[in-house]
C-alpha cells in the first residue's frame, strides 16, 4: 500500500517537472533524463564511485603520505623472501615487494589507471563518432568501406585485438596501452553512431530541413549528430569501464610500461602474483580498486541507457 | 490562364522504380504523378486536392526537389519566373529553398528537430539565406515569432518543441517557411495533424500572410473545407492526373467531373434530412486503370461509357475550366 502511495507521488512528481506546454523554460531531453538520472539509486551509485575514484586521483599527491618510487629503510629491513611487512605505523597498507609504501602507490596509481582509460575511451569515442557520421550521413560505398573495415576490427575478440596491436608497437609504453584500447573500441562506437544516423536521416524533420535550404554539412552536424549521439554517450560509459579493465590488463601482461618504479594497478598486480602465497594483500587491494572503477562505470552507463532510452519513459 | 504566372508546371511526371537495370522480381515501375499541368500566379492560392495516393505531396516534393536521385524518375518541367526547377543542380536549388521556396509540412511535432530551440530553428534560415548575424537574425526571429501570433516569442526561442502546443509548433514552422519571404509557399496538408479549432486558426493565418506578403500558396489538402475556405483556384488529381480544375466558387456550385462530384457529394451536410446516407464514392484507388489506355476512374465512376475504358479522356479547357472527362456532369444546379 504504501508503496503504491509512493509510486503515485513519484509519478505525480514526474508529472508536474515535466510540466505542460510553455511550462519552464528550456528543459531538453538531455535535462530531462538527467532529472531520472537523479532519482535512480544505481545511478547515484555509480556516480558516487566514480567521484571519489576522481577525488583522490585528483588529489593524489596531496593523499599519498610517501612517493612511489621511494623505498623505505623501515620496511626494507624487514624484507624477506618469505614475508613482507603488513601495516605499521607510518605505513598503513604496509611495504610492497620492493619496501615502497604500498597505500601511497595505490592512491597514486588512480591517477595513471583513470588517465589511460578516459584517453582511451575519448581518442576511440572521436574515431568511432568520425567513422560513425561519414558512413551514415554519406551512405552508398562510403557507407559499405567503412562498415566492412569495422567489421574486420570487430571479428577479433577485443583484448586480443589489443594484445596484438600494442605487442606491434617496438616499444611497450603508456602511448601504446592508450592506442590499443582505443582501437578496440572504435567499431562499436562507430556501429552504434551509424545506425543511429541511417534512422534520422529518412525522418521528418531533415527533410524539412532540406526544405530550407540548409547545407548538408549543417544538417548532418547540427541536426542529426545531436539527435544520434544519445545511445554513443551512454556507450561511452560503459566502454570507459572496459578500457580500464583492458588497459590494467595490458600492463599486467607486461605490454605496458616497463618501468618498475611506476605506479599502475595492472602493473601492481602482476608483480603481487609471485608473492601470492608470502602476502595476498598485494594483489587484493588493486583487484579491488580496478573492480569498483569499473563497477562504478558500469552502472552509471547502464542507468544513463535506462534514462535516455524513450521506451522506458513515461 | 493569369497573364503571368510565378510557377508554371507542366507535364509532371513522377514514376518510382524502374531506374538503372530491371531484375526479375522487381515490382513494375509506379507511376505516381501522371502528367500534370497547373500554373500558379503571384498571390494566387492554388488547392491540389485529391485522396491518399493520388500524388498531391509527390508533386510538391518534386517541384522542391526534394524526392531521392535514386530509383525515382521526374520529367516534365515546373518554370519558375523563367528558371526550369526541376533541371537546375542540387547546389542552386538548395540556393532557392527556403529563399524562394517555402514548404509547411503536415506534421508538425515530426517536422522540427525535437533536440534544437525553436529559437535556433528559425534563425538557422535567416543566417542561411540572409546572411543575418546571430544577434539581428535573433531579433527578426522574435518578430517572425509574433507576426505568427506567437506569444511571449523572446521566451519561445529557448524551448524545444515538444514544449510548445500543436498549433503553436505549426505557427512556428509556418514561421520559419516564410522567414525568407518566398514567392510560393507550399503547404502539404497544414491542418491535417491539428484538431479543428486550431485548424481554423492556422487557415485564417495562412490567409493573412499570402494576403499580406503577396505569397502564392499551394495548398495540398483532402480537406474540401479548406479549399472552400482559402483556395482561388482548385485542381482535382485523381490518379496522377488533375481531371478537373476551376475557380473555387464554379467548383462547388458545378462540379463537372463525376469525381469531384463524388467528392463534393460525400461531404455531410447539416441541412440534409436526418438518417440519409452519405454518397460514397464505390471502390478504392487501387481500381485504378492505368492513364494510357483508359480513364483511371473508369472503374468507380457512375457515369462510366464504354469509351472509358478503351480511351484516354483529352484534357480540355473551356472558359476557365479544365476537364478531362468522357461523360462530364451536366451543368446544372446541385440538389
Amino acid at each position: 500500500m504504501n508503496v503504491l502511495m509512493q509510486r503515485r507521488r513519484e509519478r505525480l512528481d514526474r508529472l508536474a517537472e515535466a510540466g505542460g506546454p510553455g511550462g519552464g523554460g528550456g528543459q531538453s531531453l538531455l535535462a530531462e533524463a538527467f532529472t531520472r538520472l537523479r532519482r535512480n539509486p544505481v545511478a547515484v551509485t555509480g556516480a558516487g564511485i566514480i567521484v571519489v575514484f576522481l577525488l583522490v586521483a585528483v588529489f593524489a599527491p596531496l593523499l599519498a603520505p610517501h612517493n612511489a618510487e621511494d623505498s623505505f629503510e623501515a620496511l626494507r629491513t624487514s624484507l624477506r623472501p618469505d614475508s613482507i611487512p603488513g601495516p605499521m605505523p607510518g605505513f598503513p597498507l604496509g611495504s610492497d615487494q620492493n619496501g615502497r609504501d604500498e597505500l601511497s602507490r595505490m592512491i597514486l596509481a588512480s591517477q595513471q589507471t583513470l588517465l589511460v582509460g578516459v584517453l582511451a575511451t575519448v581518442l576511440g569515442l572521436l574515431a568511432g563518432v568520425l567513422i560513425g557520421v561519414l558512413a551514415g550521413a554519406f551512405g552508398g560505398w562510403v557507407d559499405t568501406l567503412l562498415m566492412r573495415l569495422t567489421d574486420v576490427l570487430l571479428s577479433f575478440p577485443s583484448l586480443r585485438l589489443a594484445i596484438s596491436i600494442a605487442a606491434l608497437a617496438a616499444k611497450a609504453s603508456q602511448t601504446t596501452v592508450i592506442i590499443a584500447v582505443a582501437v578496440v573500441s572504435v567499431p562499436v562506437f562507430a556501429r552504434l553512431l551509424r545506425g543511429a544516423m541511417l534512422a534520422q536521416r529518412s525522418s521528418d524533420y531533415v527533410l524539412a530541413a532540406t526544405a530550407l535550404g540548409i547545407q548538408r554539412r549543417h544538417i548532418v552536424l547540427r541536426h542529426m549528430l545531436p539527435n544520434a549521439v544519445g545511445p554513443v554517450i551512454v556507450q561511452a560509459t560503459l566502454v570507459l569501464a572496459s578500457s580500464i579493465l583492458d588497459a590494467a590488463a595490458l600492463s599486467f601482461l607486461g605490454l605496458g610500461d616497463a618501468d618498475p618504479g611506476r605506479a599502475e594497478w595492472g602493473l601492481m598486480l602482476a608483480n603481487a602474483q609471485s608473492y601470492l602465497d608470502v602476502r595476498p594483500e598485494l594483489a587484493f587491494y588493486p583487484a579491488v580498486a580496478i573492480i569498483l572503477v569499473a563497477l562504478g562505470f558500469t552502472l552509471l552507463g547502464e542507468a544513463m541507457r535506462e534514462a535516455l532510452d524513450p521506451k522506458s519513459r513515461r | 490562364m493569369t497573364k503571368n504566372p510565378l510557377l508554371e508546371v507542366r507535364d509532371l511526371r513522377v514514376t518510382f522504380g524502374g531506374t538503372g537495370r530491371r531484375r526479375r522480381g522487381d515490382p513494375p515501375p509506379t507511376v505516381a504523378v501522371d502528367g500534370v499541368s497547373f500554373d500558379v500566379s503571384p498571390g494566387q492560392v492554388v488547392g491540389l486536392v485529391g485522396e491518399s495516393g493520388c500524388g498531391k505531396s509527390v508533386t510538391s516534393l518534386a517541384i522542391m526537389g526534394l524526392l531521392p536521385h535514386r530509383g525515382v524518375r521526374v520529367s516534365g518541367t515546373a518554370m519558375f519566373e523563367g528558371t526550369d526547377l526541376l533541371g537546375l543542380s542540387d547546389a542552386a536549388m538548395r540556393d532557392r529553398r527556403g529563399r524562394d521556396l517555402g514548404m509547411v509540412f503536415q506534421d508538425p511535432l515530426s517536422a522540427l528537430n525535437p533536440v534544437v530551440p525553436i529559437g535556433i530553428q528559425v534563425t538557422e534560415v535567416l543566417r542561411r539565406h540572409r546572411g543575418l548575424s546571430a544577434g539581428p537574425a535573433r531579433d527578426e526571429a522574435t518578430e517572425l515569432l509574433r507576426r505568427v501570433g506567437i506569444p511571449d516569442p523572446g521566451r519561445r526561442l529557448a524551448e524545444y518543441p515538444h514544449q510548445l502546443s500543436g498549433g503553436m509548433r505549426q505557427r512556428a514552422l509556418i514561421a520559419i517557411a516564410l522567414a525568407c519571404r518566398p514567392r510560393l509557399l507550399i503547404a502539404d496538408e497544414p491542418t491535417t495533424a491539428l484538431d479543428v479549432t486550431i485548424q481554423a486558426q492556422i487557415l485564417a493565418l495562412l490567409a493573412e500572410l499570402v494576403a499580406d506578403t503577396g505569397t502564392a500558396l499551394i495548398m495540398i489538402t483532402h480537406d474540401l473545407g479548406v479549399v472552400a475556405g482559402l483556395c482561388d483556384e482548385v485542381n482535382v488529381l485523381y490518379g496522377g492526373r488533375v481531371v478537373e480544375r476551376a475557380r473555387r466558387h464554379e467548383l462547388f456550385a458545378t462540379p463537372r467531373h463525376p469525381y469531384t462530384h463524388g467528392l463534393l457529394g460525400s461531404i455531410p451536410r447539416l441541412d440534409a434530412p436526418s438518417g440519409e446516407r452519405l454518397n460514397a464514392i464505390r471502390g478504392s484507388v487501387s481500381d485504378n486503370l492505368p492513364w494510357g489506355s483508359a480513364c483511371a476512374f473508369a472503374p468507380r465512376c457512375p457515369r462510366e461509357l464504354p469509351d472509358c475504358r478503351e480511351i484516354t479522356p483529352s484534357q480540355d479547357e473551356v472558359m476557365d475550366r479544365l476537364l478531362s472527362c468522357h461523360n462530364p456532369v451536366p451543368v446544372q444546379v446541385r440538389s
